[in-house]
């Protein structure tokens, strides 16, 4: 492979290098101006364009390069919190750099951060996640959404949602760990979720496949009348930094498939929006060989389906009167909804995926996968026809309101749009799937004069979602874009079979006339994301999270699942052994480089509860404590306290050590667990 | 004429004092200056010590006030114990439990002193001269016996080896950095010794005259 190695140069040396190579262009520019420049290789000089030419760079190259280096020492301008799919966790993205700053773990134990390997706390918030008893430890994560504060991100929470099980995450962005998970009572998968309210008094979670509340049995032969859709209002104690499942409630929805959802804001706040698909009632193609007809066709029989428009605000009084308990969930039942005048659907072209709502508040923005236009609904529209009354009921009763009469615009952009995306200069941007590219288009008034396609911009491929820089608050900040593509078949090494997912970035800083043949859009740069396959994500101001995040535990003994100092955290001088019955309780406590004590004495089939503090409170000083054989590893950062407990099962000596590199004496900083025999 | 009396030294006559007023409270200004500037200076770093290391980019700090040290004291102690130096908590235990006291005490010699006439009074001003030398001395004896009683059980105590940290100044202790200053506290203190010192060469300008002229008398 001796030509590969030829290729490989240190890419802060070539992005170095190519900054010369771009300011002493500039230079020969302004020094012939009226001459194109030349480009003489030789006129150049120095390193910077040979590597340039050896590596075959475009000049759209080196300016991509030059805007997403980002020198070492220095640090991002944005942060992405991007779904893990199936990796059932929260991906940290630096951008403009695209490095992977975390992976935090939610619903599927990591051990790096010791989740969910002996440490109680994060076992106890895996539990949390059981579905009827049983532990499910896979997610596929889908939708983050950022808490806000008027409808803008504060950089306070992360919520995620797993739709393979139909549950919700809460992660507190000061130490950036997962705080709680809950399972949707009322459902088995969800899909709809998260989205959060303007000032995040509720995290949506919408439903996916219809199945029967609670997850019991009926035959698929009652599913009209026994499978049911739903729509959940989780409400969020921001003070607790927890969902408070008891003051949440849901809305029963027809059997249709709820898919994506998002609150209204300003204009709309008070009101939500989702859409659906499947309103055809199909139920699959059955046994073999009996002619049904399968999902995918039954699914998309017709031209329409419904955007489901909720009035959250007046939900919440129904709910208390008129809400049922459903395994300890308190469900607004359809009639009910349809009586209160809580629910309407508005027809939309078939098979939608996203419904994103414009900054201001004023459009409901829908794109149809099998219809090449984006569908604009006007949210004042909508309601003169709700106190019109002008609608048709649906086969179980819900207010259909008429299309054209809510219709704001239509604009065709392209084969298989998907979501949308807004920036700060009255430009959305929506995914469009079949076509593998981004479409640019302009809002009508109040943002620009004539909704119309700007252009757009080829990505690789298969695109999902995508997210621009803040793009779905009140006060989108442009300037970035990040394309989600679900498939990357050419872009990197192939690692067998199973390819990499490509997050592409994508400069959307310039005019459409800047570059008319991508509607003044530069793609960047292409980073393989090879743990899962992500969904949705959201792009924040790093500062807004800066301003939060601790770099070390307040104090120490902090317990991060209580967010206080545990009275009982071990401290210096007060470690101790002490047995009590077949009961041993360690108070140990962690420093560079040692445990105290390091020496722990017990007899097999002896209770072990073993608390640990580290006591050390610099950056980045993080212990490790690692107990082979047991299935234990504990992630002490900065001042933390965490408590393990387990049954010595094994009798025989057992090496517990640091297993996060801490210091010189890093290897010695190790202790022995002996366990007799009986 | 009393015993007393002659330890008090003259007293100024209202005339003398209507005439050279500035004569007489300038000694009188610059004691009490040097009184409030010692109090003040408890509520201030005396030394503070800086430390950069490559893993510690924004560098370390202790500062030392006369009875307390503030700072980075428990990560510097987390790393003295490699190198086998002992607990802060053991050094100039004395010294900083009486600081307070002892600085007050000086505050209030400087006050006394505004009340002597005599030559009597270099008694009560000169413990406020001394006491930034006192200081710096103390403190370099405690930086000599820390440098020099390595726990020789230390992981690394035999590789930096027995060393003297510099009272002011830089040195290179294993892979540290350190700068040593004064603090503004002992800035103050010797501005206070200074002050007194310049004090007491204005009193016997104004005083030796009278006294003199007493002594003439007699």
């Amino acid at each position: 492979m001796p030509r590969r190695s030829a290729w490989r140069v240190g890419r802060s040396k070539l992005i170095l290098g190519v900054g010369v190579v771009i300011a002493v262009m500039a230079l020969i520019a302004a020094a012939c101006s009226g001459d194109d420049g030349g480009g003489e290789s030789s006129a150049l000089g120095g390193s910077a364009a040979d590597i340039a030419q050896a590596r075959g760079l475009t000049e759209a190259d080196i300016s991509a390069a030059l805007k997403t280096y980002v020198p070492s020492g220095q640090q991002d301008e944005y942060l992405i919190f991007s779904s893990g799919g199936h990796a059932g966790q929260v991906f940290v993205i630096g951008v403009p750099s695209m490095r992977l700053l975390k992976t935090i773990g939610v619903f599927t134990p990591e051990p790096w951060q010791g989740w969910g390997y002996g440490d109680q706390d994060t076992m106890e918030i895996l539990e949390q996640g059981r579905v009827d008893g049983n532990d499910v430890l896979w997610a596929d994560t889908h939708h983050p959404a950022l808490s806000e504060t008027d409808g803008d991100y504060d950089g306070e929470f992360v919520f995620i949602n797993d739709k393979a099980n139909a549950r919700v995450a809460v992660i507190d962005l000061r130490d950036f760990e997962t705080k709680q998970i809950l399972k949707n009572p009322i459902a088995i998968n969800d899909h709809g979720g998260t989205f959060v309210t303007p000032n995040t008094e509720w995290v949506i979670e919408g439903g996916q496949y219809a199945t029967p509340n609670g997850w019991e049995y009926a035959p698929i032969s009652e599913y009209e009348s026994e499978y049911k859709g739903m729509v959940t209002f989780w409400k969020f104690d921001r003070s607790a930094g927890r969902i408070d499942a008891d003051s949440s409630f849901a809305m029963e929805l027809p059997p249709y498939w709820q898919d994506l959802c998002d609150a209204g804001k300003l204009v709309s706040e008070g009101w939500v929006f989702c859409n659906s698909f499947n309103t055809e009632l199909a139920t699959g193609s059955g046994d073999v060989g009996s002619g049904g007809e399968a999902f995918e066709a039954g699914a998309s029989a017709r031209d329409n389906d419904y955007m489901h428009v909720i009035n959250l605000d007046k939900a919440v009084g129904v709910a208390a009167s008129k809400g049922v308990d459903i395994n300890g969930m308190t469900v607004i039942p359809l009639q009910a909804s349809i009586d209160e005048g809580l629910l309407y659907f508005v027809p939309e072209p078939k098979s939608p995926h996203g419904v994103d709502i414009t900054p201001g508040g004023e459009y409901m923005v829908i794109s149809g996968k099998l219809d090449p236009h984006v569908t604009v609904y006007s949210f004042d529209k909508i309601q003169d026809a709700i106190a019109a009354q002008n609608w048709q009921p649906d086969q179980y009763g819900v207010p259909v309101l008429d299309f054209d009469s809510v219709l704001e615009a239509q604009v065709e952009l392209g084969l298989g749009p998907l979501h949308t995306q807004f920036d700060g200069d009255g430009y959305a941007y929506t995914s469009l799937f079949l076509n593998s590219s981004v479409a640019r288009w302009s809002l009508g008034p109040p943002y620009g004069d004539e909704w119309k396609l700007e252009g757009e911009i080829p990505v690789h491929y298969n695109i999902g979602h995508l997210v621009a820089a803040e793009g779905d608050t009140v006060d989108p900040d442009g300037r970035y874009l990040v394309a989600l593509n679900k498939w990357s078949i050419d872009r990197f090494f192939p690692p067998g079979p199973l390819l990499p997912q490509n997050f592409q970035l994508i400069d959307i800083t310039e005019a459409p006339e800047a570059a008319p043949d991508t509607a003044g859009m530069q793609l960047l740069y292409d980073m393989p994301i090879g743990v899962g396959e992500p969904h949705y994500a959201q792009m924040i101001k790093a500062d807004k999270v800066l301003d939060h995040v601790w770099e070390v535990y307040p104090e120490i003994g902090w317990d991060p699942s209580t967010m206080s100092v545990d009275p009982n955290a071990p401290m210096a001088g007060n470690e101790r052994v002490v047995r009590n019955g077949d009961t041993v309780e360690i108070w140990m406590t962690l420093v560079r480089s040692h445990y105290t004590p390091d020496r722990i004495e017990v007899k097999a089939g002896d209770r072990v509860i073993w608390h640990l503090t580290n006591i050390d409170t610099s950056k980045d000083a993080t212990h490790g404590f690692s107990v082979p054989g047991y299935n234990i590893n504990v992630s002490l950062e900065p001042g933390e306290t965490a408590t393990v407990e387990f049954d010595a099962t094994m009798d025989g000596v057992f090496p517990f050590y640091c297993s996060e590199f801490c210091s010189a004496l890093h290897l010695e900083m190790a202790g022995y667990f002996l366990v007799a025999p009986e | 004429m009393t015993l007393l009396d002659r330890i008090l030294g003259p007293r100024v006559s209202r005339e003398e004092m209507q005439e050279h007023a500035g004569r007489y409270r300038l000694p009188t200004a610059l004691f009490g200056g040097s009184a409030l500037l010692l109090v003040l200076s408890i509520f201030l770093p005396y030394w503070v010590l800086t430390l950069k290391a490559p893993q510690f980019p924004d560098g370390l700090t202790i500062q030392a006030f006369v009875n307390r040290l503030e700072g980075d004291v428990v990560e510097l102690e987390g790393l003295n114990h490699y190198v086998g130096l002992g607990s802060f908590d053991d050094g100039a235990v004395f010294e900083r439990s009486i600081a307070i006291g002892a600085i007050i005490v000086l505050a209030g010699l400087l006050a006394a002193a505004l009340l002597f006439h005599s030559r009597w009074v270099v008694l009560f001003t000169m413990p406020a001269i001394l006491f930034p030398v006192g200081f710096v001395a103390d403190l370099q004896w405690w930086l000599w016996r820390y440098g020099h009683n390595l726990d020789s059980s230390a992981p690394f105590a035999k590789a930096v080896g027995e060393f003297t940290p510099p009272i002011f100044g830089p040195a290179e202790i294993a892979q540290f950095d350190t700068l040593a200053l004064p603090g503004p506290g002992f800035l103050l203190a010797l501005l206070a010794a200074v002050m007194t010192g310049v004090g007491l060469w204005f009193h016997r300008k104004a005083y030796k005259p009278l006294v003199d002229e007493l002594a003439g008398a007699e």
